[in-house]
């Protein structure tokens, strides 16, 4: 269980890291006179605290490490029937959410562990201040597809109470922009171990509900997948508990 | 829900005020599969810490024996060992598919959740599961719309071959008739040992060989698989 103790603007850690850079250059001479003069201390701001749940309902796909996004509420991470963003599309693809990071009104992306394996559950806290809690997303990629994912897509959390719990299940979203060929090469997960992110766009270029997996079992001779690869709804549950 | 801050402190302490009391529910039960059974069905109303199953977590042999041969009474004996209140077979039997068993009453007593589970037959391992729903304290009609999970336990070989013990691979029977034979079975390669959504069976359209003793155009379904529809009194 990771505890993310804060999360920070990108452009911000950008600006930051550059102070930090200009400070040591500053250290290299000897002239004190151009030492800093150190910073008071920040003020602490009461944080309201979270734990964000997921379970991978799936039989046979491991979920990419988990993406959650907290961003402004005039912005959503996907949009059913709209083409995908390109940070999207490498994460349907190939399971890379770090594009998330860059992208125009995202405040802060957190990952998960690491690859979350079917069955299993993960769990992330979160702290926030009372100012960062309009507008949570979740992804994650199911990884023996071509472009299948899941996640929840914009939650307020501010009306959620001490203590009080919301749950989700996510449906298959399908990226729309990569065929479901499902054929060698294609999948990156270990079913192919085969290519993650191509920037060309050979679907239907937008997002909408994934109609399924095929299989070589059920007579898509080129197939990598098996019978147990294919899905229902839902695939991902998801509750976030108020702890503070 | 948007609620001025003072009107819902006037909720909560108008909530607060009310003892916990019986509710009476009646539940129906609806098959919305296109071609299978549901086994006997259980029924349990039990606090907020009990589960029959829950998605993510490991089957417990009572679970598994339901869910690989429609045997309730391990569930149902646990249940009431726990102080639960139980409903066993309300539809006396299989349920055939779009078939519905109602009129079932059950009194929460001081019981707060609600579980429901049954054997889809024929399958290996699904089983039709509601986990721990909160009983609404206001009296209405609610619909809940039902999911098939796999317990997790068999592999999903679709060999109908009598096996309904736990442990036992294969698919005790096809009530409707409507199986086929000599399939040479289905490779499951899912290491999924945990309770998870089924990913839904594959079948074929032989019925005296090829892969699967199941048939793709009978036994297939789509989530939801069950319609309870429950009233609070």
């Amino acid at each position: 269980m990771s505890i993310i103790k804060h999360m920070t603007h990108n452009r911000l850690t950008t600006s930051m890291v550059l102070a930090t850079l200009v400070s040591l250059s500053a250290c290299s001479d000897n002239d004190n006179d151009a030492m800093d003069t150190p910073e008071p201390p920040p003020v602490p701001v009461p944080t309201q605290d979270y734990r964000v749940t997921v379970t991978n309902l799936t039989a046979n796909q491991p979920m990419s490490p988990i993406a959650l996004i907290r961003h402004q509420a005039g912005m959503t991470v996907w949009q059913t029937g709209e083409p995908a963003s390109l940070p999207l599309e490498t994460l349907a693809e190939s399971g890379d959410s770090a594009g998330f990071a860059d992208m125009e009104g995202i405040d802060a992306l957190v990952k998960g562990q690491g690859i979350l394996a079917p069955g299993m559950t993960e769990s992330i806290e979160l702290k926030l201040s009372p100012d960062e809690v309009a507008s949570i997303s979740l992804l994650t990629m199911l990884v023996n597809t071509n472009d299948a994912f899941a996640g929840v897509n914009s939650v307020s959390l501010m009306d959620l109470a001490v203590n009080a719990t919301v749950k989700f299940n996510s449906i298959a979203y399908d990226a729309g922009t990569e065929a479901n060929s499902e054929a060698k090469g294609s999948i990156p997960g270990p079913a192919d171990s085969g290519e993650g992110f191509n920037a060309a766009r050979d679907d239907v270029d937008r997002v909408h509900a994934h109609p399924g997996v095929i299989s070589a079992d059920d007579g898509l001779a080129d197939s990598v997948l098996s019978a147990s690869h294919r899905f229902d709804n839902p695939v991902l549950k998801i509750s976030v508990e108020r702890l503070k | 829900m948007k609620l001025h801050h003072t009107t819902r402190l006037l909720i909560l302490g108008s909530m607060m005020s009310i003892p916990v009391s019986a509710a009476d529910l009646e539940i129906s039960i609806t098959n919305l599969t296109h071609g299978n059974h549901f086994t006997p069905i259980l029924i349990t109303a039990h606090d907020d810490a009990s589960h029959l199953f829950q998605a993510g977590e490991m089957a417990s042999p009572a679970l598994q024996k339901m869910a690989e041969g429609g045997a309730i009474a391990d569930l149902a004996a646990a249940a009431m060992g726990n102080n639960e209140i139980t409903v066993e077979n309300p539809a006396m039997g299989l349920l055939a598919a779009g078939a519905k068993t109602s009129a079932i009453m059950l009194d929460t007593q001081a019981m707060t959740h609600l579980s429901i589970v049954a054997m889809v037959l024929p399958t290996n391992d699904a089983f039709i599961g509601l986990d721990a729903w909160e009983i609404p304290t206001t009296p209405g009609t609610y619909t809940l719309n039902i999911n098939a999970y796999d317990a997790g336990t068999e592999a999903n070989d679709e060999i109908i071959n009598g096996g309904g013990m736990p442990g036992t691979p294969g698919i005790p029977a096809a009530p409707g008739g409507d199986g086929g034979t000599n399939g040479t079975g289905v490779m499951d390669s899912s290491s999924n040992t945990r309770v998870h959504i089924h990913p839904g069976v594959l079948g074929d359209t032989d019925t005296a060989g090829g892969m699967s003793d199941l048939d793709s155009r009978i036994h297939r379904w789509l989530n939801p698989v069950a319609r309870v529809v429950v009233v609070v009194k």
